[in-house]
């Protein structure tokens, strides 16, 4: 059966595993599990790639990047006191989307629900959010959409599609840029991935409008291993945007993404994303970009909500000229921390990169900053700017900033620059002065401090991040 | 009081910073499209004053009564006095990166109440004021106060009063700072709010500022105290003397 006949059956990937037991001699297809038991092993990753009817190759490698997972200790930096407080026994490690659709509206938390009235978020939208089963598939600016795409030649799929439909692009690309062995949670999502963007512009096309998680629908988006990869081949662009404003409800507790971008020669990507993670969370991410000679990579990366978050977004400049941003807000609440930053390798001559970090902290959260700039010696006249902000809202709160810079080569410029910063009292005062509140007269402030990130933002993410931070501040202050 | 509308009035204020007393008993009365000055020296107390009766936290009013359009604000805290129509130039503005002036001040006329038709008109009325003040169009995309050199951050501040109408501004050194062509400018614009009933209180150590402003009255504090008050001829007196003759003057003559 070919794939895109079932797509127009609507039965999409969620039928993968139907076909897969009528082929291969399962007469129910409600006999095969909906979730895999608790707990990770070899029969779990096997039964995960045979259901997605995986080429050998991907089993091979799905096995391998157990066996590493294993193998790793957990890292002793970062907050390894919630890192060793996951338990990996207690995880279903794969559930069909079938049984994520089918997840009422009903179950999902009342407080979830509100924000989602808050922020005014369409019903439709809010369902998918929320994980109810998606409705776009009829929707036609959703078709229209991928008829366009389709005629320039870009290939917009999740990844289990992509892998089914072009297998020769994704063994190429897949792994590249991290492979299993570069983390524990690397490789745990290299064994157990699920869902994720595949997408790959062809040379010199231009992709006119940002692409988003959410025009796939018929898909697992938010799976807890999703796995994305984005080639844009030489000279071309594009701007992809993962998540939303709205808060990311699950009930999985675990979630490790590994995103992996690839810039070819020219090429231009900018990938943002902005998560608002339930409070029960641990988003452990892997994100990496490979750019290529005269390529520019940027990451624009918006955290909220999560229990714990690490998360570096990183760029390798590999060809002389390649560029490298990194533009990042955090806003850590009580009981949370948010441990974010950004690498930048420079392995080329006359590369440049700018990483401009900023959190917020409130009611005891904490926000680290942790950052690593490398120049490798033969990388000389590279220039490379950082600049880490932070902004506590009260004395409970804590932020810490941990950067490295490891610079080998000769004639380098680097500029670096920390501030950790207090809302000052004659600041409130200016503001209440004018007839705000002094809530009003704080949110116009974090407003401000946030807003070289929000004008990256197109407008309606824009709008949406400023009204979560309200909701976020609420409460907390004053 | 509260049968007088539209005056800005307090009496016998006295206002403590850190357990000093700075100010010590000052009554004034000022009725909409007056401008009044209060002027002297260096730690006369004026600066105290004026932060206390817009409701900066710091400054303890210990007695006195302030009533503006017969709401007394005492009872009220900054906002809501800034709601009540009282308005504060500041002497040293503060910078709120990342808020643009237009952001602002559209933030800031939403807050006390201002109506839809008023924000519609936002761009439009912006740009008015903006042409009063010879403020250049750019500045409604800036950061408040953000890098503005001084002149251009009092300038701002006025454009803050002609955008808020309050029913009365008490501008603290507004024309300390200033070269003599934003002085013009300045003025013209306190001028224009006064001439649609807005009342002043101007507070400052220069006569200059006068020759363009022209106050009904002067009022001269010294101390903590108004030491005199008088008409305009009263700051031609200070410019020409200084203010020592007046310090074997005997205090507490207050008021008008």
């Amino acid at each position: 059966m070919v794939v895109g006949e079932l797509q127009n059956k609507n039965l999409g990937i969620a039928s993968i595993g139907d076909d897969y037991a009528a082929q291969y001699g399962f007469h129910d297809a409600e006999d095969y599990f909906h979730k895999s038991p608790k707990g990770l092993s070899h029969e779990v990753v096997e039964m995960i790639s045979r259901l997605k009817n995986e080429p050998e190759w991907m089993t091979k490698f799905r096995h391998e990047a157990l066996d590493i997972f294993l193998a790793k200790p957990m890292p002793q930096w970062g907050n390894t006191e919630l890192l060793n407080s996951i338990d990996f026994s207690d995880i279903h490690y794969y559930v069909r989307p079938t049984e994520k659709q089918g997840r009422s509206w009903d179950e999902v938390p009342e407080n979830i629900k509100k924000t989602f009235d808050r922020l005014g978020i369409p019903e439709a939208e809010r369902k998918f959010l929320a994980g109810v089963s998606a409705q776009y598939e009829s929707e036609v600016v959703y078709h229209s959409l991928k008829e366009d795409l389709r005629k320039q030649g870009i290939i917009f799929l999740d990844m289990d599609g992509g892998l089914r439909e072009h297998p020769e692009i994704v063994r190429k690309y897949f792994s590249t840029v991290i492979p299993p062995s570069d983390n524990k949670f690397a490789a745990l999502n290299s064994a157990v991935w699920s869902g994720g963007s595949f997408i790959y512009v062809p040379p010199g096309v231009d992709v006119k409008i940002p692409l988003q998680a959410y025009f796939r629908i018929n898909a697992e988006n938010m799976g807890q291993f999703e796995r994305t990869l984005i080639i844009a081949d030489k000279g071309s662009r594009v701007h992809y945007i993962e998540g939303c404003t709205a808060p990311v409800y699950s009930t999985n507790s675990l979630h490790s993404a590994v995103v992996e971008l690839i810039a070819l020669e020219g090429a231009y990507i900018r990938y943002t994303t902005i998560q608002n993670w339930s409070h029960n969370i641990f988003n452990l991410v892997t994100k990496r970009a490979m750019a290529h000679a005269g390529a520019t990579v940027e990451w624009v990366d918006g955290n909220l909500g999560s229990r714990l978050t690490m998360k570096y977004p990183c760029v390798y400049l590999v060809g002389e000229g390649a560029r490298g941003e990194i533009l990042s807000i955090a806003l850590a609440g009580d009981g949370q921390h948010q441990d974010a930053g950004a690498k930048v390798i420079h392995a080329a001559p006359r590369t440049s990169s700018r990483i401009t970090s900023k959190s917020i902290s409130k009611a005891g959260g904490r926000a680290s900053y942790r950052g690593l700039v490398k120049i490798y010696p033969h990388a000389h006249d590279c220039r490379v700017s950082v600049e880490c902000d932070a902004l506590l809202i009260d004395g409970a709160s804590r932020s810490d900033t941990y950067p490295t810079m490891e610079i080998d080569a000769e004639r380098v410029r680097v500029e670096h620059e920390a501030r950790v910063s207090k809302i000052a009292e004659e600041q409130l005062f200016y503001l209440t002065s004018r007839g705000l509140t002094e809530d009003e007269a704080r949110l116009l402030i974090i407003n401000g401090f946030i807003e070289p990130f929000t004008k990256e933002l197109p407008m309606e993410y824009a709008v949406e991040l400023n009204r979560l931070i309200e909701l976020e501040m609420e409460g907390s202050v004053g | 009081m509260s049968d007088r509308k539209n005056v800005f009035a307090f009496y016998d204020i006295h206002v403590e910073i850190e357990g000093k007393e700075v100010v010590k008993g000052v009554t004034l009365e000022i009725k909409p499209g007056e401008k009044h000055a209060i002027m002297g020296p260096n730690g006369s107390g004026k600066s105290s004053l004026a932060n206390a009766l817009a409701g900066h936290p710091n400054y303890r009013i210990t007695s006195g009564q302030a009533y503006l359009a017969g709401k007394n604000l005492l009872e009220l805290d900054a906002t809501e006095r800034a709601r009540a129509g009282l308005f504060l130039a500041f002497q040293y503005p503060l910078a709120i990166p990342g808020v643009t002036v237009a952001n602002f001040l559209r933030t800031a006329i939403k807050a006390s109440g201002g109506d839809e038709e008023r924000l519609k008109n936002f761009r439009k009325e912006l740009l008015e004021k903006f042409k009063l003040l010879d403020i250049d169009h750019s500045f409604a995309a800036r950061y408040l106060n953000d890098g503005f050199s001084g002149g251009e951050k009092k300038r701002i501040e006025i454009l803050q009063m002609a955008m808020l109408k309050p029913l009365v501004a008490i501008l603290d050194e507004t024309d300390s700072g200033l070269d003599i062509d934003a002085l013009k400018i300045v003025s013209h614009g306190i001028n224009t709010f006064a001439h649609k009933d807005g009342g002043v209180l101007l507070v400052t150590h220069y006569q200059r500022i006068l020759n363009y402003v022209k106050p009904d009255r002067i009022h001269v504090m010294m101390d903590g105290r108004i030491v005199r008050s008088g008409g305009p001829e009263l700051a031609l007196q200070l410019e020409e003397q200084g203010y020592d003759w007046l310090k074997i003057e005997p205090a507490g003559v207050g008021g008008r």
